[in-house]
C-alpha cells in the first residue's frame, strides 16, 4: 500500500471519524475538521505535476483478488491527475462554503459531511485506477453518495424522487458499464487499462468490439447526464447546493467524460464511437441549451447549462477521436478538439462552481431560487453581482474570461470539422459548426437572463420573504475564488497549457506520440479574423436581439405539450412498468389451487411430449413383451370401469367404494404377477385406507346435502388426457428401448448366501436396501405423530363455528 | 402384457389428474389415491411382467420375477399409505374448523392470511 492509495481512500477512511467529532465538539461546525482534508489531498496531488510534465506517470499496484486479475492498481498520469486535481481542489472550497451554508444548530452535519467524504474518496478512486473493476466499484459508489447527499432533506418529496430518479438512471448506466467491462475482459483477458490500450490495435476488429463499446457509452452517457438521459439532473437539484456545486457540476458528472476520455484510446478509431460520442454530445449541447431558457428556477437554469456544457465537452471529446486517423502530429489540426475540451472542461468547473454558489447566496439571503421574484439585487449584493457577472459572462464565452478562450476553441474544432475526409465528414459535416453555432447563441441567452433578471431590472421587496442583503464573508471566499480563477485562466492560459492540458492529451490520444515527444498547446486571444472571431461577433449580436424580444417568443415554448416530455415520459415509464408488473402477477397468482396444478400438468405435457418429439424418442416394440392372458383382461377392464365410474358418480360414498375396487383389483393384479409380499400389504392398506375415508367423511354431518356430480370442464378433460397420454407413451417408449439388463441377477444368486434369506422382496427390505426401509418407518411415525397432533392440538377455534 | 398395462395406467393417471383438478378436497385425495395406484402399476409393469416364479428360493424354479420392482414398490405403498392418512386427517380437521372442502373457498382472505 504506497502513499496514493492512501491518499485515495483517506476520505473514506476520514468519514469514519466524522460523527465522533460531531458528537464530541458540537460547538464547532463539523466542516471546519473536514476541511483540512481536501487542502492535503490538493497539495499533495499538486506535488506529481512536475513528474507528469516530464510524462512520468506513476503507477503503484496493491493485491486485492489477484487470482481474477482484480488488483487496486492505480495509476497517476495527465488526465487521473487533472480530474484529481479538480475534486480536491473544488472539494476544499466546496466544503469552506457549506461551513457557511449550513447551520451547525439545524441540519445533521455528522451524516451530510460522512456522505461527502464518502463521494470525494469515490470520485479519486474513479479517476486514479487502472483496474477496471475498481473503478465500477468506485463508481457505483459515487451513485451511492450522490443518492445519499440528493436526498439529504430527506421529509421533503421531491428531495425522496430527485434521489430515485438519480439513482434508477446513473445505476441502469453503471450496469451496463459493467457489462462493458466484461465485454473487455473477454476481449483482452485483462482489466487494466494500460493493458487493453496496448492490445487496442487488434481489438477493432473483434465481434464484441461494437457491444463493448455501445455498453461503456451507456454508462458514460447516463453518469454525464446526456440527451436522452439528462433527465435526472435537474431534478437532483433538490440537493443542498453545496452538493449541487460539487456534484452535479464539478465532479460526479464528468465521471463519464472521464470515462469516455480515458477509453478514446481503446474505442476511438471506429466511427460508431465517433458518432454516437459527437453526436449525442452536440444534440445534448443545443437541447440544454435550448431548454435552460424555459426554467424560471436559478437552479434549474444552472442544471440545464451543465447539462448542455457537458454536451458541449462530449461532442469535442468525439470529434477528437477523429484525429486519430491523422498520423503527422505536427500538422495534425484536429486534436485542437481534445485541447477545447480539456480546456473547457476545467473552464466550467471553475464557473459553474462559482455560479451554483452563487444561487446558493441568494436562496440563502433573499428565501427564493425564483427568477421571477427577483430583480435589481445588484446594490444589495454587490460582491455576489461581480462574481456572477464573471461567471455568466465567461459561461456565455465572453472575453476577457475563460470561456471566450474554449468557446473559440470550440469553434475551431467544429470549423475544422468540415475539412474532415473521413465518416462521410465531407457532406455532412458542415452541420457540426453551424449547430454548435446556434447552441451558442442559446447559451448566450440564459447566462444573460440568469444575470440581468437577478441583478438588473427593478426589485421586488414584496415578494421575497427576506430583506436581501450581502451574504457573510465566509460563503463569498470560496467563489471568488473560482472567479478570480476563472480571470487567470482566461488571461493567461498558457499557466495551465504545460502543466495540466498536454499531459492529459498524451492520456487521451498516446497513439499520436513518438518516444519522446509532447503535445504543444498554446492558446493565444487573438488569431487575427478568422471564422471564430465573426461566429463569436455573431453569437454576441443574434443573442442581444433576441434577448431584447425574448417576451414576444417565450410562449412558443408552450407550443410542445407537457405530455411529449422527457421527464413525462420517464414517470409514465416507471408508473407504467409497475402496473403491468402488478397485472400480470394478478393474472396469473390466482391463488386457487386449481389454475396452479393446471400451470403444472400443462408444462409436464407440452415439455415431455415436445421432447419425445424433438428427440423422436417414442418407439414401440413389441418383441419383448409377455403373453396375454384373460384373467388380466378381466382385471383390466375391472380397473378401467371403476376408475372412469369415479368421475361420473354422485355421491361421495360410491366413489369411496369404488377407490377400494381399484386398490382390491391392483392387488389381483399383484397375485397375478407373482408379487405375494405387494398383494398382501396392498389388501391390507387398501382396507385401511378405505376405512379412514369413510371415517372421516360419512359421519360428517350435513355432508351429503351438498354431494353433486362433478361439472365437466374442457380445460380439465383435456389436461388430464393429456397426462394419461403422457405417461402411455412415455410407458411404451421406456419399455420398448431398454438400454441394459437388470441388475436382479446378483441379488437372486445371493439372497441365501450372503443374507440366509429366503424370500428374495423381504432380504432386500432388510438387508441390501435396510436403509430405505427404516426411513420409510421413520414416515410412518411422522405420520401418525402429525395426525395425533392435528386431532388432539386446537389452540384457534372458530368462535362462530 | 405390457402394452396392455401401459394403457391401464394410463387411464389411471388420466382419472386421477381430473379428479385433482376439481374442486372437492374429497375428490382431489381419492385422486391422489388412483395416481399412486397407477406409479405402483407402472414400476412394477417397467420391471418386466411374468418373467419366472414367485421370488421365493424355496421354488427352486429357472426364471424368478425381478424382486427390486417390488422391494421399490412395497415402499412406496407404505409411505404413500402414510400421507393420504395424514391428507385425510388434515382434510377432516379443515372441513371442521372451516366448514367447506371446497378448495376454492379456501384462498387466504385479508383477516387470516
Amino acid at each position: 500500500m504506497s502513499l496514493l492509495h492512501i491518499a485515495i481512500v483517506s476520505p473514506l477512511l476520514y468519514s469514519i471519524f466524522i460523527p465522533i467529532f460531531y458528537k464530541n465538539f458540537h460547538r464547532i461546525h463539523t466542516g471546519w475538521f473536514v476541511l483540512p482534508l481536501p487542502v492535503l489531498l490538493l497539495i499533495y496531488f499538486l506535488s506529481f505535476l512536475t513528474n507528469i510534465t516530464k510524462q512520468n506517470t506513476v503507477i503503484e499496484s496493491m493485491q486485492w483478488i489477484p487470482s481474477l486479475g482484480i488488483n487496486f492498481t492505480a495509476k497517476a498520469d495527465g488526465l487521473g491527475l487533472l480530474f484529481a486535481l479538480l475534486i480536491t481542489g473544488i472539494g476544499a472550497l466546496v466544503v469552506s462554503y457549506s461551513i457557511y451554508y449550513l447551520a451547525k444548530d439545524k441540519e445533521k452535519l455528522n451524516t451530510f459531511y460522512v456522505y461527502l467524504l464518502l463521494f470525494m474518496g469515490a470520485m479519486l478512486g474513479i479517476v486514479l485506477s487502472d483496474n477496471l473493476v475498481v473503478m465500477y466499484a468506485f463508481w457505483e459508489l459515487t451513485s451511492f453518495s450522490s443518492f445519499l447527499l440528493i436526498g439529504f432533506w430527506y421529509e421533503r418529496d421531491q428531495s425522496r424522487y430527485g434521489a430515485q430518479k438519480s439513482m434508477l438512471i446513473t445505476v441502469f448506466g453503471g450496469l451496463s458499464m459493467l457489462g462493458g467491462i466484461i465485454l473487455l475482459y473477454i476481449m483482452t483477458g485483462t482489466f487494466s487499462i494500460t493493458e487493453i490500450i496496448h492490445q487496442s490495435p487488434v481489438l477493432f476488429q473483434h465481434d464484441l468490439f461494437v457491444p463493448a463499446l455501445i455498453c461503456v457509452l451507456l454508462g458514460a452517457f447516463t453518469k454525464s447526464a446526456q440527451f436522452p438521459f439528462y433527465i435526472w439532473l435537474p431534478d437532483a437539484m433538490e440537493a443542498p447546493t453545496p452538493v449541487s456545486a460539487y456534484l452535479h457540476s464539478a465532479t460526479m458528472v464528468k465521471a463519464g467524460i472521464y470515462l469516455v476520455a480515458r477509453l478514446t484510446p481503446v474505442f476511438g478509431v471506429s466511427s460508431v464511437w465517433f458518432w454516437l460520442v459527437a453526436g449525442v454530445g452536440m444534440i445534448t449541447l443545443t437541447w440544454g441549451s435550448v431548454f435552460a431558457i424555459k426554467q424560471t428556477d436559478l437552479k434549474g437554469i444552472l442544471a440545464f447549462s451543465t447539462v448542455s456544457q457537458l454536451g458541449m465537452i462530449m461532442s469535442l471529446l468525439g470529434v477528437g477521436s477523429a484525429a486519430l486517423h491523422y498520423d503527422a502530429l505536427d500538422n495534425n489540426i484536429f486534436t485542437v478538439a481534445v485541447t477545447a475540451a480539456i480546456f473547457h472542461l476545467i473552464n466550467h468547473a471553475t464557473f459553474k462552481g462559482s455560479l451554483f454558489m452563487v444561487a446558493g447566496i441568494i436562496d440563502h439571503e433573499t428565501g427564493t431560487r425564483d427568477i421571477r421574484k427577483l430583480g435589481g439585487l445588484m446594490h444589495f449584493m454587490p460582491i455576489t453581482f461581480t462574481i456572477s457577472l464573471i461567471g455568466t459572462f465567461s459561461m456565455a464565452g465572453l472575453p476577457p474570461f475563460n470561456g471566450f478562450l474554449s468557446k473559440e476553441m470550440f469553434f475551431t474544432a467544429m470549423v475544422r470539422v468540415t475539412q474532415m475526409d473521413i465518416f462521410n465528414l465531407e457532406t455532412v459535416g458542415v452541420l457540426f459548426p453551424i449547430i454548435a453555432w446556434v447552441a451558442s447563441i442559446f447559451t448566450f441567452l440564459y447566462s444573460m437572463m440568469l444575470f440581468f433578471k437577478t441583478f438588473t431590472g427593478k426589485h421586488q421587496p414584496e415578494k421575497l420573504e427576506k430583506k436581501p442583503h450581502e451574504a457573510p464573508l465566509g460563503m463569498l471566499i470560496p467563489p471568488v475564488i473560482l472567479v478570480s480563477l476563472v480571470i487567470i485562466f482566461g488571461l493567461f492560459p498558457n499557466l495551465l497549457s504545460e502543466s495540466l492540458i498536454s499531459p492529459a492529451m498524451a492520456s487521451i490520444l498516446p497513439s499520436l506520440l513518438g518516444a519522446g515527444e509532447e503535445f504543444v498547446v498554446h492558446i493565444s486571444f487573438w488569431h487575427g479574423f478568422t471564422i471564430e472571431v465573426f461566429m463569436t461577433l455573431g453569437v454576441i449580436l443574434l443573442g442581444i436581439i433576441l434577448y431584447k424580444t425574448l417576451p414576444k417568443w417565450i410562449k412558443a415554448y408552450g407550443i410542445m405539450p407537457k405530455k411529449f416530455s422527457l421527464f413525462h415520459l420517464y414517470d409514465r415509464l416507471m408508473e407504467g412498468s409497475q402496473s403491468v408488473s402488478y397485472k400480470v402477477t394478478n393474472k396469473y397468482m390466482t391463488g386457487s389451487i386449481h389454475s396452479y396444478l393446471v400451470y403444472i400438468f400443462a408444462f409436464f405435457i407440452l415439455i415431455l411430449l415436445l421432447t419425445l418429439y424433438w428427440k423422436e424418442a417414442f418407439r414401440l416394440d413389441s418383441s419383448n413383451v409377455s403373453s396375454i392372458g384373460i384373467y388380466e383382461c378381466v382385471l383390466a377392464l375391472f380397473v378401467v370401469v371403476s376408475s372412469i365410474s369415479i368421475l361420473f358418480v354422485k355421491s361421495r360414498m360410491t366413489s369411496i367404494i369404488l377407490l377400494g375396487a381399484v386398490g382390491y383389483t391392483v392387488s389381483l393384479y399383484y397375485v397375478l404377477f407373482r408379487a405375494p409380499d405387494l398383494a398382501l400389504t396392498q389388501l391390507v392398506i387398501e382396507t385401511i385406507s378405505v376405512a379412514l375415508f369413510l371415517v372421516c367423511f360419512y359421519h360428517l354431518p350435513k355432508f351429503h346435502r351438498y354431494e353433486t356430480r362433478m361439472r365437466f370442464k374442457i380445460t380439465n378433460a383435456l389436461v388430464s388426457v393429456g397426462v394419461g397420454l403422457v405417461v402411455t407413451a412415455i410407458a411404451l417408449s421406456a419399455h420398448s428401448q431398454k438400454l441394459f439388463h437388470s441388475i436382479s441377477k446378483y441379488y437372486v444368486e445371493n439372497t441365501y448366501e450372503e443374507a440366509a434369506g429366503k424370500n428374495m422382496v423381504n432380504v432386500i427390505l432388510v438387508d441390501f436396501r435396510g436403509f430405505d426401509t427404516l426411513f420409510e418407518i421413520t414416515v410412518l411415525a411422522i405420520a401418525s405423530l402429525g395426525i395425533y397432533g392435528m386431532i388432539k392440538l386446537r389452540i384457534y377455534r372458530r368462535k362462530d363455528g | 402384457m405390457e402394452i396392455l398395462m401401459a394403457f391401464v395406467i394410463g387411464i389411471l393417471f388420466m382419472t386421477a389428474t381430473y379428479l385433482m383438478l376439481s374442486k372437492s378436497l374429497l375428490r382431489i385425495i381419492i385422486g391422489t389415491g388412483l395416481l399412486s395406484h397407477g406409479a405402483h402399476l407402472l414400476i412394477l409393469t417397467m420391471g418386466g411382467l411374468k418373467r419366472g416364479t414367485v421370488p421365493l428360493l424355496g421354488e427352486h424354479a429357472e426364471h424368478y420375477t425381478d424382486p427390486l420392482p417390488q422391494a421399490l414398490i412395497l415402499t412406496a405403498i407404505v409411505i404413500s399409505f402414510g400421507v393420504t392418512a395424514f391428507f385425510l386427517v388434515l382434510a377432516y380437521r379443515s372441513y371442521q374448523e372451516l366448514g367447506t372442502d371446497n378448495v376454492e373457498d379456501m384462498k387466504g382472505s385479508e383477516q387470516n392470511d
